[in-house]
This record gives C-alpha cells, structure tokens and sequence, in this order.
C-alpha cells in the first residue's frame, strides 16, 4: 500500500521507463553474421578450456614453468577473447544515450549547504575563541607527540657513526674470508678488497670497512703531499664506497689505472689519490695509509681521516 | 526466482533505482579506455599472486644457510628473505610463473598507468569538473612506483641491495635531517640492522596496496559520478555520453578483457624471464654486479643521477650533496608537483573555466599537446641516460662522449619534439578530413581521349550506417513471447529481423 502511494506522488514516472521492440535495430548484434561469430567464440572457448586443463595436466605431474606459463596463460587469453568477441559482435549494438545532468546542485540548495556550515561554525565559536584555541592546542601537541613513538623509536640517532669506521691504528688487512694479506700477496697491477681484522663477519661492517687495495708500481704514483708514507711498496688502499651514491666502486681497470663505479660510471684515479675523474662522484675516495709490519703483513697506520661514502649535511 | 531476490533486496536496502541506472551506465567505446582498465586488472593480478606470494616469503635479514633445491647455492650464507624467494621461483610449484608474473603484473601495472595518463593529458580529461580525479590518479602513479621499488627490494639479492643502498644515500642527502631519516628508517646505517626488510615488507603488502585500493576505489567512484567523457560523434553532446551499456555489452566485453590481461601477465611469467635472482646470488655490501638496470619505471631516475653534475655544497661546516639531493629528491618532487598542478596550470592560461565532457583531439590543441611531447621525449631521454654504459660498449665510444651527449640531448630533444609536434598539430588542422578512410579514386579515359577522375563506388561492407543514439530499453518486447523458439536466444530467431543495417 505504501508503495502505491509513493507512486501516485510522482505520477507518470514509470510511464517514462524505455520500451524497445525486439526487432529495433540498436538490439540486433553488431556482427554481419552472427552465426559465423557464434561458432568462432565457441572455438575460443575450447581451446581456453584445453588449455587451463592442459596446465592442471602439467601441474599434476609435477609442474613446468613454460608449460604452465603457455597452457594457463593462453587458456585464460582465449577465454577472455571469446567473451570479449561475446560482448562485441553479438549484444545490442546500440549506440545507446544516457544524458548527463550538471554536477553542481541548484542555487538553493549551495546556499543553504553554504550557510549551514559557515553559520553553524559561527555558532559554535563566536563567544568561545578561547576553547577554540585550547582544543587547537591539544590537537597539535598530540600531533607531534603521536609522531615520537612513530618516528623516534624506529632507530639509533646518528651521533657520529657516519664519520667512523672500523678501521683502527695497526688494523691487520685481511680478505673476505679472514686471511691476512702479505706485502707479496698482489703483482703490480692486482686488487684485492680487505677489511680490517675481526670485522669479516657482518654484514654491517663489510658495508662501511669495504676498502679496495691495489698495487700500482712504486714510481707511477703521484704522491699526495702529507701522504707520503700512505702507499708502501706501490700498495695503495681506498674506501671502496663510491663518494656519490654508496655502491661498490669495484672495477678496477688497470691500463688506465682507474676504478669505476657500475651504478653511475664515476671514475677515479688510482694512481692521484683516488680523484674523480669523470661522472658525477664530487669527491676523491678517502685513503687508508697503509704500513708493512715487521712479518710483512699490511697494516692500517691510522683509521680513514674523513667519512666514507656520500656526503651528508653532518658531515664538514 | 530472481525478481524475488532482487525484491528482497530492494525491500531492505534500496536498491532497485540506483541499480537499474548503474546497469544502464553508458561507457564510451573507443580502443583508448582500455588502458585504464589494463592498469585496474593488473592491480588485481597483483594482489591475487602477492597474497600467494606472501604465503612463502619470509621478511627477514636473518643469515641461514641455504640448503634448497638450487645446487649452486647450497652452502651459502644467504638472508632468509633471499633464500624465501629463491625457494618459491624452485621449491613450489607453479611458484617461479607466480613470482615471476607478480613482477611482471607491476611492470605493467605502472606502465599502463603512465600510458592511461598521457591519454588524460592529451586528450584534455583532466579538464573541468575532473580535475580531482587526475589528482587521484597521480597520487597512484607515485604510490604504485614506490611500491614496486620496494617489492623490488625484497629479495634482498645482489642488485636490489645495489638500489637499496642508492635509496638509503638519498635519503642522506636531504639537508638537516638526512641522516636521521635514513637512521631511523634503516635501523642504523646502512645496512642497518635488519629492520629494513620487515618495514618495506609491511608497507609493500599492507599500507601501500591499502592506500592504493582505497583511491582506486575513490578513482571509480568519481568516474561513475561524473560519467566518462568521449570523443564527438553523432548524437554526442556535452550534455549525454553515448556508448554501450554496462550490462550486459560492456561487462561481457570488460570480463573478457580482465581474463585477457590476466593471461597475458600468467603467460609472460611462465614464459619470459624477469628478476632471476638466484643468477644475481645474495647481496654483499662488497659485490658489484653489472649492467643491471633497475625495473623501467626507475629509469628515468637513475638517468638523472647519472647525467648530473658532481656539484657538491661544502661551507659553513655543512655538505649538501647537490649531485645526488637535485637529480633524486628535488627533480620528482617537481615533476610530481607539476602533474598535480597541471589542471589548473592550464586553467590559468586558457582562462577556460567550462565544464568539459567532450575530449580534445591532440591535434586540436597543438599547445598542450607540444609539451606533452615535449615532456615525454624529456623522460624518454633520461630513461635512454640510464644505459650510459651500455651505449658507449655497443657504440664503441668512451663514456665521457655519451655522457657529454645526453647532458645536451635532454635539453635539446626536448625542444626540437616539442616544436616539431605544434607544427605537426597545425598542419593537422589544416587538412580536410584528415585521418578519415580515404575511398580509391579511379581514373577513366573516354573514348574521345579525355581522361575523368570518380571516386570509386563503395564496396559493400564500406557502408557506415551510424544508428541514432537510443535510451536503454528496460522492457523489450517480443523477447519472452516468440512463439516457436520458446528461447532468450536472438540469434536463433527469423534471420530477417535479426539483420539490422550498421
Ligand atoms: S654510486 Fe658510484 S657513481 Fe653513483
């Protein structure tokens, strides 16, 4: 009975609903042979259906990756083609209209939703600025303090663990796999990436330790003034992390004397103190002077006199 | 049986008006409204084989000893994230064409983004009243990027740290609080202490496909709201969109696209190889691997931080590190900043205010569409600067040449596409008919000598018949009650009424 009424309300809007006939044009199918689209859709299907069966084939004796790529995915591709063919050769052609009908609402009604919120928010402030302010307050200091734990908690403040390494006065150089590496150890042309003594096992410490040691013969190096003692026997030892973004400098070519960094192609220049000479690296690889001990080991003399790697705002 | 249900339903919630005109929905048909879609159905894809995924990966940094099925390497000191991801490409079944398709799916996912969003450019869809779901829609474009830089460094294997370590370096480079962004994110510096890979999982599996569903959501929303636009036509205004209806023409069709995109991406992850990590081996702070480039939609990126200056800021006992600060934070931010902004950029030149449903075509609009041109061939070439090296190795040319090129090539092609593409959109406009099918002429020569030249008859089948526009039809008479058929099926009726001129 409701119903009925509500309907009576708005009189005549059920009689507007389209009627078409079954014979208007806009319901017949787009394709000039249905029949011929019928049965090319209906080939479709099958080989889909073969070819999902053909994967649940390979899947049960064991699986293969091509085959399952091939069978499944031309599977599925032939059953989304032969319905795809379905919905275009074969439902109502149309073309079909719907009218569109502006976004913004009548000037009424802007006013009043307009009026609503300005007038309303009037209301609730006018007299009370104060508690506005307060509530304001409150919002914001549980804004920044909501970030303490979110931020702060995650990790360690920096201090000055950028500037250091593991490197210490008399660090024993030694390979990857903890061997010690000898002044007889590279031909002049060799390289080799050490770590310092005891710091071969994480992974934290070869990612800032990494340094790479090359030999270059004794009379091609220039000598950087104050570093005249750095390169014993032709040895010269920089920081393996490349002074632009971080990555490995790990080609070391020897007709050129230079290491290339693969991520961005900075070259620098083994025999004049690691400076770059290409690429957009801006600083020279920090150096480790190195010694040899009394047993021919190569040692550290110092640790490394500036921060590895890229730059940051800390760092002076 | 069904009208009962739908009765049941509407009694409850309402449905039936709201229903009826979401079944009448009319979509446009024109080729490029698919590729929307083709980013959707990847999305889907994505989820769908990621929650698999997930069922096997472990997200950890926790060095094991791997002793899977993959002898090579066995033995070796690899996280658990690696030696997870090494076990679902080996160990599971079907798991390598999973993996390998969730991979492929984002590539996809973020390419057609990108190609859906040139169409909006250039076709002028972001216009009047759209302009929010453009923004929308590039709030997506940077989200799926980022989530697929970090799906990428899940594995933890050799080139992902590569660009893991890229990423933490940047963060370095921001001015006063670097650092302390990159410590708190990393858990210490780099490789920090483990905690990376746990927080890019969770943001990879939950927050970013969270925001990302909710926008599409809001994306679809907006598109029915508003209504598609289309291109003009007959019986195309302003004020109607013409096209199929949502059902059953444009579901069918839709349904069978969703399975089409979803068996290409099964098949490209079955078939072509993509991210073979058990190649690259675990990653090693040490390690360098070679000529891996990073998934495409980095490219342009890594491009700009290659191709930039080493410009490095040192006073007042600060460094800003401008060589990698412009090229990897400043650089997206503006092109992220300018996509947002470009609507009412464009709004302030045009000074067009209009509500705008009918599209532009390109050529229409040489303008817009010359920067458009010109900013894609802007990104092309930085993406093309990403391979530095391995263009100097195939041109046999040293580094520094290639180098020097692209510093001017980003500059100069730019502006020559840009200016090539205004002049080509007005030699467009001049041109009658112009990118309409052409009829053969034929020529003829009479008997006394004189020579005629006559479009050639039509052939059949050339004939276009364009219908007028129709309303939906809610009844259609004559279906239920053809006599002898007994049948829903129009095709089996009487061939003569069946046939209708197109
Ligand atoms: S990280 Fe070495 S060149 Fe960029």
């Amino acid at each position: 009975m409701e119903g009925s009424a509500a309907v009576e309300d708005r009189p005549g809007e059920h009689e507007a609903l389209p009627i078409a006939s079954f014979d208007d044009p806009h319901l017949q199918p787009y394709a000039r042979d249905p029949k011929r689209a019928e049965r090319l859709i209906a080939v479709l299907f099958v080989l889909g259906i073969l070819g999902v069966i053909g994967y649940g084939a390979v899947f049960w004796q064991g699986g293969q990756t091509q085959l399952e790529g091939g069978f499944l995915g031309g599977g599925l591709f032939f059953i989304g083609f032969g319905l795809s063919a379905w919905g275009k050769y074969l439902l109502p052609q149309g073309p079909f209209v719907e009218s569109r009908h502006p976004m913004s609402s009548p000037e009424p009604d802007r006013e009043a939703m307009a009026s609503a919120v300005v007038d309303r928010g009037k209301m609730v402030f006018r007299r009370r600025g104060f508690l506005g302010t307060l509530l304001g307050a409150g919002m914001g200091v549980f804004g920044i303090v909501a970030t303490f734990p979110l931020i702060r908690s995650l990790g360690p403040k920096p201090g000055n663990a950028l500037d250091t390494t593991n490197w210490k006065k008399g660090s024993r150089l030694v390979t990857m796999d903890g061997r010690p590496v000898s002044v007889h150890d590279l031909e002049v042309g060799g390289s080799l990436t050490v770590f310092p003594e005891g710091y071969t096992d994480s992974i934290r410490a070869e990612a800032t330790d990494q340094t790479i040691l090359v030999r270059a013969a004794a009379s091609s190096i220039v000598t950087q003034p104050g570093r005249e003692t750095w390169g014993p026997a032709g040895y010269l030892a920089y920081s393996k992390v490349c002074t632009h973004a971080g990555c490995p400098v790990g080609l070391y070519m020897e007709q050129t004397q230079q290491l290339l960094c693969p991520c961005h192609q900075s070259l620098f220049d083994v025999l004049d103190g690691a400076a770059p000479v290409f690429g957009p690296a801006p600083r020279p690889l920090p150096q480790l002077p190195l010694y040899v001990d009394a047993h021919g080991w190569l040692r550290a003399q110092a640790p490394y006199d500036q921060p590895v790697g890229p730059g940051f705002w800390e760092r002076s | 049986m069904i009208e009962d249900a739908l009765n049941w339903l509407d009694d409850r919630l309402g449905v039936s008006k709201g229903g009826r005109s979401f079944l009448d929905k009319i979509f446009p048909d024109h080729w490029s409204f698919l590729l929307g879609e083709i980013a959707l159905y990847s999305f889907v894809v994505l989820i769908a084989t990621g929650v698999f995924l997930t069922l096997y990966f472990v997200p950890s940094a926790k060095d094991v000893i791997y002793h899977g099925s993959y002898l090579p390497l066995r033995g070796q000191k690899v996280s658990e994230a690696y030696a997870s991801t090494v076990h679902i490409s080996f160990g599971v079944r079907s798991g390598l064409v999973i993996r390998q398709m969730h991979h492929w799916a984002a590539d996809v996912f973020v390419g057609a983004i990108a190609v859906h969003m040139c169409r909006i450019f250039f076709t002028g869809a972001f216009r009047k009243p759209r302009e929010l779901n453009w923004i929308v829609g590039v709030t997506l474009l940077t989200l799926a990027i980022m989530n697929g830089f970090l799906g990428y460094s899940l594995p933890d294997d050799l080139v992902s740290g590569a660009g893991l370590r890229i990423a933490y370096s940047i963060l370095l480079s921001i001015p006063l609080v670097g650092s302390y962004l990159a410590f708190f994110l990393f858990g210490g510096k780099f490789p920090g202490n483990g905690s990376i890979i746990p927080r890019m999982f969770i943001l990879h599996v939950l927050v970013l496909p969270a925001i990302i569903a909710a926008l599409i959501g809001a994306h679809l929303f907006l598109l029915v709201r508003q209504k598609h636009t289309q291109f003009s036509g007959k019986g195309r205004t302003e004020h109607n969109v013409v096209g199929s209806p949502m059902y059953p023409t444009f579901m069918a069709k839709t349904t069978g696209f969703f399975f089409m995109v979803t068996g290409v991406l099964w098949a490209l992850g079955g078939l072509v190889q993509i991210n073979p990590i058990w190649l690259f081996g675990p990653y090693e702070p040490y390690k360098v691997s070679y000529a891996v480039q990073p998934d495409w939609y980095m490219g342009w990126l890594d491009g700009a931080l290659r191709i930039m200056p080493s410009w490095e800021f040192v006073g007042f006992g600060h460094t800003i590190p401008l060589e990698v600060l412009l090229p990897a934070i400043v650089f997206p931010g503006l092109t992220f900043g300018i996509f947002y902004a470009w609507p009412f950029i464009e709004e302030k030149f045009t000074k067009d205010h209009a509500v705008h449903h009918i599209l532009d075509r390109p050529r229409d609009r040489p303008k817009r569409t010359a920067v458009g041109a010109g900013a894609l061939a802007f990104y092309f070439t930085l993406f093309a600067a990403s391979s530095t090296d391995v263009l100097a190795n195939f041109f046999q040319v040293s580094l520094n040449t290639v180098l020097w090129s692209f510093r001017f090539l980003v500059v100069i092609v730019p502006i020559v596409v840009a200016l090539a593409t205004y002049r080509i959109c007005l030699d467009m406009a001049g041109v009658q008919g112009i990118g309409k099918r052409k009829r053969a002429l034929v020529v003829t020569r009479s008997a006394e000598g004189e020579y005629a030249t006559l479009p050639s008859a039509e052939r059949p089948g050339d004939e276009h018949h364009e219908l007028d526009p129709a309303p939906v039809p809610v009844r259609i008479e004559g279906l239920d009650s053809d006599p002898d058929s007994g049948t829903l099926d129009p095709l089996s009726a009487a061939p003569g009424i069946r046939r209708a001129p197109r």
